[in-house]
């Protein structure tokens, strides 16, 4: 008998992942975009209060899952959703929903960094405002201060609060949309690539960020760059041409994939 | 799946480290059969070459770390690549160990050409030799074919390896006991012995690696030991 | 990559010899000749339309800055007493009906120093402004307590001295063939050299309403008129025309029925005026009955008018709102409404507005329409509400291009040149607005 008993590498993590309860669970989504099908039935589980990270190449359909989450596919002209996508138990497509309290559930921050062009202080206080989380300006700037100092802005504009969001420079305009996110408390936090536009130094405060954001948050990020899944996140889905092909622990993926793709994929074989 | 990167540089990179491992385990093969040639032939030549040669695996072994750690730092390897990469350090140093235990017998060869030798002794050390040197073959073609069946064979020859060490070194303590004349060239002997049990360990050790480098799981079972 | 594909230069520019930086090739100066003939057709057409519009504003300057003064007579008139406030009770009726030409023609024969001949007498009444005894009124209700006094007042003259003392009818002309004659220009003379007859500034050309005297005529119905006007437009295009647009851009669907609309809104933009004014009658006058020369009709057919440019001013600034902008809204948890008014059209604002403006100055300049609706009246009276009859400035321009009087043509200069000057407040209006309203993002 040539075989050998083998077992797979365990690696050693400071937290464990996935022990943690699902918090955003997928089965059968699919997404049409007209008659094209652009997702082909996922089912994936988002575990809470860690970092989930979304990989493939270009249209393999991350960014699409992605803004199923917190149906931002809904103002896509032509766009259909099959399948379900339920957070705590509760089905976000149910004709019950209404969509804008879900969104204050799931925020999002995005590729480009886009700051409404008012006051910072503005900024991070519309949603809190809008959504009638606050109770007077005192809380409202509690909130404010909080946010800011959790994006880990606070210091640096501390003292020009009334100025424009859009004067900061790339990576602070992208932790004033992060702080513009959470001040609305949500669970669960999208990010669609959100360091592509920035420099390596901002990348890393953001990285930062992400890290101690994950004690109170479910982060999900969807990136073009590997090393940044691999820093990044605890859980990694790899995605191709419209397929879920592998999900597994951050270190098991990059080390060692079950997938031929998802091998090939990593190591820059095709892409 | 495509089998090259789609940066072709990467690859030819890959290829020159795998051109110096291989480059190493051929020097390794014949630095043994080189000592084993000069202690069956008590040739002095052929030891002082083995000796010198062993420069030449020293200096591909530290090519080998550079060439690892630059491949690191630069091309951010994942998955298979990365345990290609880092079992080839290794392995390298395996075999320069090999090669320095093929000195160690050249060097010793030459010490017992003064002494008294039973020649039955010189045997069972010849022996143990060819055995190794069958392993050893074994390994690198192994590695060579990327033959994962062949690796597992040579991972369990290595008991049968230990056990023919085992009574080579009861063999040569009688000879010791019956001839107090023999007993410094028995005690070199048995050095050489070790040494050369010590290279069928290390290229099991390769053997090892080499099942790493291609399931990406380790080893669980204890590698069996013959019977002592 | 095959080498097959590569231009055979870059194989050989690496033999052949380095190409000059220095600019003494036939071609590059042909080049750059080519350049500055270029440059200079620009600058040509631009020295054109310069051209034409320092030659318009010099003409209307030139012929129109007469009209801000006005020929007057200092008179000394008695406000008998008797005449004013018979039976010793100052009662306002009795002071509105007196009969003040009287008053003046006295205080003038007194002056001229003219007899009982009635033939001197016309000529000598002949000088002073039909409506001198309008300013002498005002004056005296303004304050009874002069009844009885002899005052000093300064009245209107005729147009025809008006016109004679700013030169523009020739002194050399056969007596037969002047409106004055030899002992009119005498009188005149005497009272210019007796201080009693100068130019002074003529405050009827902006307040007055419409007259058959020149020298009484003013823009200033026209300019109520018209200010209604452009209030009833700006409050009934603006709202209707950013609701229609942003209905259209953000809630209809993209069918046949909506591209239908928005090829016709594009074609409303071009209708000629007139088909509006012809509308209105139709409309406002004939099946709601409302009132004839009233600026609210006026403002309401204008409004159909601008209208079109305003939704497609509004659509065209929704359209350049970065949709990054309402991605990041609806991320935070803003419902559709809320994204369009608190980040939509705030942000599309300085387009709208100065879409607005510029579709308001238009119609202030729109004559045709007006004169469909009836707004061509005579009005005399300064209009109290919008729906009170009034005039337009480019209608009452138009008036006075057709008058037959002399002293009419500086004032139609006078009036163009107002009307040229509210239009540019306008625009300028529009820009700074623009300014002030314009957020980066």
């Amino acid at each position: 008998m040539n075989t050998i008993a083998m077992k797979p590498v365990s690696v050693t993590n400071d937290v464990m992942p996935s022990n943690r309860s699902p918090k955003v669970v997928s089965r059968g989504v699919k997404v049409f975009y007209g008659e094209k099908e652009a997702l082909h039935g996922v089912d994936l589980d988002i575990h809470e209060r860690e970092v989930t990270a979304l990989i493939g190449p270009s249209g393999c359909g991350k960014s699409t899952f992605l803004r199923c989450m917190n149906r931002m596919n809904d103002v896509v002209e032509g766009c259909r959703i099959e399948g379900k996508i339920a957070i705590d138990g509760d089905d976000i497509y149910d004709k019950r929903i209404d969509v804008v309290q879900l969104r204050a559930r799931v925020g999002m921050v995005f590729q480009k960094p886009n700051p409404f062009p008012k006051s910072i202080y503005e900024n991070v206080a519309y949603g809190p405002r809008i959504h009638g989380i606050a109770q007077g300006k005192e809380e409202l700037d509690e909130i404010v201060e909080t946010s800011l100092n959790r994006a880990g802005l606070w210091n640096e504009v501390k003292d020009r609060l009334d100025k424009p969001g859009t004067g900061l420079s790339g990576g602070q305009q992208q932790r004033l949309c992060i702080a513009r996110a959470i001040a609305v408390s949500p669970e669960v936090i999208l990010m669609d690539e959100p360091c592509s536009a920035l420099d390596p130094i901002a990348t890393a405060k953001i990285e930062e960020l992400i890290d101690e954001l994950r004690e109170n948050f479910t982060i999900v990020i969807v990136t073009h760059s590997m090393q940044q899944a691999a820093r990044v996140s605890q859980r990694t889905a790899f995605f191709h041409l419209g397929d879920l092909v592998e999900v597994g622990d951050t270190s098991q993926i990059f080390t060692n994939p079950k997938e031929e793709r998802t091998q090939a994929y990593i190591t820059g074989r095709f892409g | 799946m495509p089998a090259e990167h789609l940066v072709k540089r990467f690859d030819d990179e890959l290829e020159k480290l795998d051109a110096s491992i291989s480059e190493m385990g051929g020097l390794a093969e014949s630095q043994l059969a080189m000592a084993l040639a000069a202690l069956r032939e008590r040739n002095s030549e052929t030891a002082e070459r083995v000796m010198k040669a062993d420069n030449r695996v020293d200096e591909l072994d530290r090519a080998v770390q550079n060439q690892v750690i630059r491949l690191l730092a630069l091309r951010q390897p994942m998955a298979n690549d990365l345990r290609l990469i880092v079992t080839s350090i290794k392995i390298a140093s395996a075999l320069e160990r090999i090669a320095d235990y093929a000195k160690n017998v050249a060097k010793r060869s030459l010490q017992i050409q003064t002494l008294t030798t039973p020649p039955l002794a010189l045997n069972g050390v010849d022996r143990l030799g060819r055995l190794v040197q069958g392993l050893l073959k074994d390994v690198l073609d192994a590695l060579s074919s990327k033959d994962d069946a062949r690796a597992r064979a040579v991972w369990k020859r290595d008991a049968d390896i230990d056990d023919v060490y085992h009574s080579l070194v009861r063999e040569l303590l009688t000879y010791m006991m019956e001839d107090a004349r023999t007993i410094s060239a028995c005690t070199q002997l048995m050095f050489m012995a070790k040494n050369i049990e010590r290279i069928g360990d290390h290229a099991t050790n390769i053997a090892e690696l080499l099942l790493f480098r291609w399931t990406g799981e380790e080893v669980v079972e204890e590698r069996p030991r013959g019977t002592s | 990559m095959t080498d097959s594909a590569l231009p055979m230069t870059v194989a050989d520019s690496a033999t052949r010899a380095p190409r000059k930086l220095v600019l003494d090739e036939k071609r590059v100066r042909s080049r750059y000749a080519a350049e500055r003939r270029f440059r200079a057709y620009g600058i040509a057409a631009i020295a054109f339309g310069l051209f034409f519009l320092a030659w318009l504003f010099i003409t209307l300057i030139l012929q129109g800055y007469g009209s801000l003064q006005q020929s007057k007579m200092r008179l000394d008139v008695t406000l008998d007493a008797a005449t004013l406030a018979p039976g010793g009770q100052v009662d306002e009726n009795a002071l509105r009906a007196a009969d003040y030409t009287a008053l003046l023609r006295t205080a003038l024969r007194t002056t001229l120093g003219v007899g009982s001949d009635r033939g001197e007498r016309r000529e000598a009444y002949a000088l002073l402004s039909n409506g001198a005894d309008n300013e002498l009124r005002s004056r005296v209700l303004a304050d009874p307590s002069l009844i009885g006094k002899t005052v000093s007042v300064w009245v209107s003259a005729a147009a025809d001295v008006d016109t004679l003392i700013k030169g523009q009818i020739s002194r050399d002309l056969p007596e037969n063939q002047r409106r004055l004659n030899n002992r009119q220009i005498a009188w005149t003379d005497k009272l210019v050299a007796d201080g009693r007859l100068e130019k002074r500034f003529n405050t009827a050309l902006f307040v007055n309403g419409a007259s058959s005297d020149p020298e009484q005529a003013g823009m200033g119905v026209a300019i109520i008129g018209s200010l209604y006007m452009m209030l009833v437009v700006l409050l009934t295009a603006l709202p209707v025309g950013v609701a229609a647009a942003v209905y259209l851009e953000e809630f209809a669907q993209r069918n046949r029925w909506t591209d239908l609309i928005e090829v016709n809104i594009n074609n409303l933009a071009a209708v000629p005026s007139i088909v509006f004014g012809l509308l209105g009658l139709a409309i406002f006058l004939n099946f709601f009955g409302m009132p004839r020369s009233a600026p609210v009709v006026g403002g309401l057919v204008l409004a159909l008018m601008t209208l079109p440019v305003v939704i497609i001013a509004t659509r065209a600034s929704i359209k350049a709102v970065p949709p990054s902008i309402r991605e990041a809204a609806l991320g935070v948890g803003a419902s559709k409404m809320q994204v369009i008014t608190h980040h939509v059209v705030p942000l599309a604002l300085p387009g709208i507005l100065t879409g607005t403006i510029i579709g308001m100055a238009r119609a202030l300049g729109e004559t045709a329409p007006l004169l469909l609706i009836g707004m061509v009246a005579f009005v005399v009276a300064a209009p109290a509400t919008p729906f009170d009859p009034a005039t337009a400035l480019p209608v009452q321009i138009y008036m006075w291009a057709g008058a037959p009087e002399r002293a009419f043509v500086e004032r139609t200069s006078a009036a163009i040149l107002i009307l040229l000057v509210f239009l540019i407040i306008m625009n300028a209006a529009a820009v700074v607005l623009r300014r002030r309203f314009e957020r980066r993002w």
